[in-house]
């Protein structure tokens, strides 16, 4: 198309300026992103050799791929490096960096060299990570528990300690920045019940940002004093309580996984409209229903400590509340549901990541509940139960939700359009390996099989087998985007301002979109989803 | 085919069945929950794909479904939180009467010590169809002491007890896993408890070394440790008499009043001045680092003891075979 | 890169060009301060709980560990930085009414107010060295008891108190130390006499951080020195 080559060749934010350091020194929010985007994926990339390196190990009973102490550092590693170098950061640092301005109508977000100050973070904290890694590692679990990782390791805890430390921070300032941005840069007459639901979703992921990570980077500064100075706080020989560490701890990592998840579930609310060609059914709810599992989220900490040693009545009580957290998400379950109906539907490359989505998320949502069941909990906590929930949601959810986003922007952010039919592939890959590798670990859960297992019971291979060749299967559905998104920076066809027909500012705007993001501040008089005036797209999906 | 592709261990014990239960409710539940959405999502996507001259109804919401479908999942969860609760307050309260055995956890492996002096490393007998309750503590870091035939689980705790009781329902051998982690050997610090037949297990109980009960080397050390030089049987000693105390409330000195556990007992060994009578000053030495984890659950023991009328047939040892009462001071 | 519609309003040259506008600039910064203050309570209120519960579990060390402070020199050090937040809001006010000599005289009593009062920290902690009470190697806190001898104190107890004095008043201190640099930084600046009464955002953010980091101490002061100097018996 005529518009989208001259698009192309018009100055936008990629070619506006060049040399290194013109992007190491930007405070664009759009190369921004991209920086993040780069660093996100080496990140995955060794997080994932790490699950690579596991599952290996898992083929067999015996422990004959690596030692002990060798896996016990990968399942510590591979946890930490997936969560606070990849799944944290992920939506909100490249696709919230990139689409918060662009969809509020505003020119950067509201503080543009903190947000460059928060990049440079992650880096430090990644290259102190991978210090740590390269000089011997961490074996500690992700979740540090004490006395062990504070006077029983031998490895580097405080390394690990302090980069995470400073993940948290740029984290912080990630959450800080939107939401400032959300508050006082709408464009006029973007009301906040005009605002997209992927705004709401990352307002509320902002907020657990802002007020869960400092818990996190305390309990991580005590831990680091007592290991360093031989304290006594969490260590019981020394007059210390260890579930003292354990509820500092989960104070935070409890809301980091709706970290994880909320921003997954605000690029679905933007994907299903598009591709139904309809506004989201009950716009309010799921706006509300962000703010309310950010509420709650804060309030179920516990439910990891069920046989911890906590009393019967606090377990109770964080039963039922772990019970009332799950009422918003199934809302959101139905309401994406119901956007289908009587809708017109295209099965593009991100509606499929979208659909493989609301199934996952469904199915680890399902087994939360199994987890919040204090009978069960007792039988299935510690065991590859809980890896396979965790993993439905933050694969199965986050990451398909992360992948669905990408396609979904990627015209916007390249100026290039991803080759549909392998995106659809990969898709599909993607789904199959997901399910083959963690649907089995709900059966070994159950069965008894603990979790951190370097030798397992032999009763429990097939089932490992089975989870390792679905791995394998996964690892291919990943690399495939990969590939063919570098491709098509460079084949791929050029992408007008708005392929997809979608609503939203930033459909507005050209595909890359120039520095300062619109030629013209937008006006806002119309709703979020406004399909009712958008027409169709000719082809339904450009390839 | 539960058999060749079981997607649940043996149930041998009495909460088995019960966890089981729930389980199963879930995974119908589950199944049929996620079976609506595929399904409604399938039928929407077909029934609703682009065609020619489709156009999308443009829906806002119904506030009225949006109640309804979250209203109908909220009852439904405080079901499955009540019943889960139930069965969870079961598990945690342990019947009286129950057998008692200590466990001590360490890197890498489950030392256990039964009332009647048997001891066992990474192996537990028991009776079946007899309450067992284990009174559990670590030397070192958290373990958790596993056993997915019974569906329990506890963490083991350094710095205090944790416990966890059952009744088997069916002899045989069943995994013990550590659950925990806990370094190095945590995948190796596993065992098996292996439930007898009532008449096997007093075999089993008279075979071995006759060391005498747990009790009984609680009063050995007591004696040994000269604490019976100021825990008298009578008022005049320099610290409380300790007959008939355990499970009672205790008032401490800076006014609070506290309950008799094991926890206190072990405390009070350890770290005397932490809870001091009242009426009694803080002289009693510390024995932090002189006892080890198996010593102290033998004293523990054996003030447990002190409370118990004397004749213990609640043992099930033949009289025969039980030990000689406490020597009167 | 071209301006909105709307008529860009005359503005200095501290208006950051993705701002509509110094009044939106304005709001954002402050929003963003207020928004970093909460974060810096969460930080503060997670070891403030673990203070909390220990102390009520280790109820006569703590209160040993308490009585073993030095409450004058608490004391002075409450009422400096107290001084000092009253200076800090002064300079804001002077800043609103462009007068910049009394501006740079307010910050620099400010910046002299933190220091010493970091200064008295390190007589305390210098204190707390020569009694053998930092945790650590040469931890001894026989002495915390005198005065009270039916006490005995255990002695993990009590180093569990003092690594929470030490964590506590340590994190504090070096919040002190960035507020000081931040305000060396503002002191520069407003003797340059970038600030007037259109544009001293940066002055009364400042000052937001500078009084939080006050609010922590009241805080800390009664929690540390004050409560429960008495041991229950």
């Amino acid at each position: 198309m005529a518009t989208a080559a001259i698009a192309a060749e018009r100055e936008n934010y990629l070619n506006q300026s060049y040399g290194v350091k013109s992007w190491l020194l930007t405070t664009d929010h759009k190369r921004i992103a991209l920086l993040y985007l780069i660093s996100i994926t080496f990140f995955f990339f060794i997080g994932g050799f790490f699950a690579l390196l596991i599952r290996l190990e898992l083929l067999t009973p015996a422990g004959d791929l690596v030692q002990a102490d060798t896996y016990n550092k990968l399942f510590t590693m591979h946890g930490q490096v997936m969560i606070f170098f990849f799944l944290i950061p992920s939506i909100p640092a490249v696709l919230g960096n990139f689409l918060v301005p662009l969809m509020i109508g505003a020119k950067d977000l509201a503080f543009p060299r903190i947000n460059l100050l928060s990049w440079y973070l992650y880096i430090i904290a990644g290259i102190m990570y991978l210090h740590c890694l390269l000089t011997g590692g961490v074996d500690t679990g992700w979740t540090f528990y004490t006395p062990f990782s504070t006077a029983f390791s031998n490895t580097k805890v405080i390394e690990a300690g302090l980069a995470i430390f400073v993940a948290g921070f740029s984290s912080i300032l990630t959450g800080l920045n939107f939401v400032v941005t959300i508050h006082r840069m709408r464009a006029p007459g973007m009301t906040w019940p005009r605002l997209p639901l992927f705004i709401w979703a990352h307002y509320a992921t902002s907020v657990i940002q802002l007020l869960g990570t400092p818990v996190l980077a305390v309990t991580l500064v005590l831990v680091v004093f007592e290991r360093a100075f031989h304290l006594g706080i969490f260590d019981p020989s020394r007059g210390g309580d260890p579930l003292l560490f354990q509820h500092l701890f989960w104070f935070y990592s409890h809301p980091a996984v709706y970290i994880m998840i909320l921003p997954s579930m605000g690029v679905v609310t933007e994907i299903v409209p598009c591709f139904s060609r309809k506004r989201i059914f009950g716009y309010k709810f799921v706006a509300m229903s962000s703010i309310a599992i950010a509420v709650f989220g804060f309030l179920v900490w516990a439910h990891h400590m069920f046989v911890a040693g906590i009393s019967l009545y606090s377990a109770l009580v964080f039963s039922m509340l772990s019970y009332l957290v799950a009422v918003p998400s199934a809302i959101k379950v139905f309401n994406w549901t119901a956007t289908m109906y009587k809708g017109s539907i295209t099965f593009s490359t991100p509606m499929l990541y979208a659909f493989g989505f609301i199934g996952l998320f469904t199915m680890g949502g399902l087994t939360g509940l199994f987890l919040a069941a204090l009978g069960i909990n007792v039988h299935v906590t510690d065991t590859y139960f809980v890896i396979a929930h965790f993993h439905y949601i933050m694969v199965g959810g986050a990451v398909m939700g992360y992948m669905a986003g990408m396609h979904f922007w990627w015209p916007k952010i390249s100026g290039r359009m991803y080759p549909e039919s392998w995106g659809r592939l990969a898709a599909l890959i993607v789904f199959v390996g997901f399910n083959l590798t963690f649907f089995p670990q709900f059966v070994l859960g159950y069965l008894g099989m603990p979790r951190r297992y370097w030798q397992y019971s032999p009763e429990f291979q097939v089932l490992n087998v089975l989870s390792t060749a679905g791995a394998t299967v996964l690892g291919i559905g990943y690399l495939l985007p990969m590939v063919y998104f570098l491709w098509s920076m460079r084949y791929g066809k050029p992408a007008s301002d708005n392929p997809w027909n979608a609503a939203g500012l930033e459909w507005q705007t050209s595909s890359p979109p120039p520095t300062f993001n619109f030629e013209e501040t937008p006006v806002v008089n119309f709703e979020a989803y406004d399909y009712e005036h958008i027409p169709e797209p000719e082809v339904a999906v450009e390839r | 085919m539960f058999d060749t592709f079981p997607l649940w261990p043996t149930r041998a014990s009495t909460a088995a069945g019960q966890v089981d239960a729930l389980y199963i409710f879930l995974v119908t539940l589950s199944v049929l929950m996620s079976a609506t959405i595929f399904v409604l999502i399938l039928f929407f996507a077909t029934r609703y794909r682009r065609r020619k001259g489709s156009v999308a109804e443009q829906i806002e919401g119904s506030s009225i479904l949006e109640i309804t479908w979250s209203v109908a999942p909220l009852l439904l969860f405080m079901v499955i939180f009540l019943w889960g609760a139930v069965i969870y307050f079961h598990e945690r309260t342990p019947p009286r009467g129950a057998t008692e055995v200590y466990v001590v956890a360490k890197q890498w492996m489950w030392k256990l010590q039964h009332e009647e002096g048997q001891r066992e490393i990474n192996e537990l007998h028991v009776p079946v169809g007899r309450d067992v309750k284990l009174i559990m503590t670590s030397q070192d870091v958290i373990h958790s002491f596993y056993v997915p035939a019974f569906r329990l689980k506890q963490d083991v705790l350094p710095g205090r007890y944790t416990t966890l009781w059952f009744r088997a329902t069916k002899p045989g051998t069943y995994h013990l896993f550590c659950a925990e982690y806990c370094g190095t050997m945590h995948s190796g610090m596993i065992g098996q408890v292996v439930v007898l037949e009532p008449a096997q297990y007093e075999a089993w109980l008279g075979g071995g070394t006759p060391t005498g009960s747990l009790a009984s080397t609680g009063e050995a050390l007591f004696q040994q440790l000269a604490c019976s030089t100021c825990h008298r049987s009578d008022t005049q000693g320099r610290g409380p008499n300790l007959v008939g105390v355990f499970g009672k409330k205790v008032l401490l000195e800076d006014g609070r009043t506290v309950v008799a556990d094991e926890d206190y007992i072990r405390e009070s060994i350890l770290s005397p001045t932490a809870k001091v009578v009242s009426g009694f000053k803080p002289i009693m030495p510390v024995f932090q680092g002189l006892v080890s984890e198996e010593q102290l659950n033998a004293l523990v023991a054996y003030v447990k003891s002190l409370s118990q009328p004397a004749s213990a047939g609640r043992t099930g040892i033949p009289a025969s075979a039980q030990p000689p009462g406490p020597k009167v001071q | 890169m071209s301006d909105s519609p709307v008529a860009v309003e005359q503005h200095g040259p501290e208006l950051l060009h993705h701002f509509t506008g110094v009044e939106q600039q304005r709001d954002a910064a402050s929003l963003g301060m207020w928004l970093f203050l909460a974060t810096e309570i969460m930080f503060f209120g997670g070891m403030f709980c673990a203070y909390l519960v220990y102390r009520y579990w280790y109820f006569n060390e703590f209160a040993a560990g308490s009585r073993s402070l030095d409450i004058w020199l608490g004391t002075i050090n409450t009422a400096v930085l107290i001084c000092s937040s009253l200076t800090v809001a002064l300079g804001v006010r002077a800043a609103q009414m462009g007068k910049r000599t009394l501006l740079v005289v307010l910050l620099i009593l400010t910046l002299l107010f933190g220091l010493v009062f970091l200064g008295i920290k390190g007589v305390e902690w210098y204190d707390k060295y020569k009694e053998h009470h930092i945790p650590g190697a040469s931890f001894n806190a026989d002495d915390i008891a005198t005065g009270y001898p039916q006490l005995h104190i255990n002695q993990e107890h009590a180093q569990i108190y003092f690594s929470l004095y030490f964590a506590m008043t340590g994190l504090h201190a070096l919040h002190m130390v960035i507020g000081v640099g931040l305000f060396s930084v503002i002191t520069y600046f407003a003797w340059k006499g970038r600030y007037t009464p259109n544009y001293y955002t940066p002055v009364e953010n400042a000052g937001l951080y500078w009084h939080f980091v006050d609010i922590v101490w009241i805080y800390l002061f009664p929690l540390l020195y004050l409560i429960d100097r008495k041991p229950l018996r």
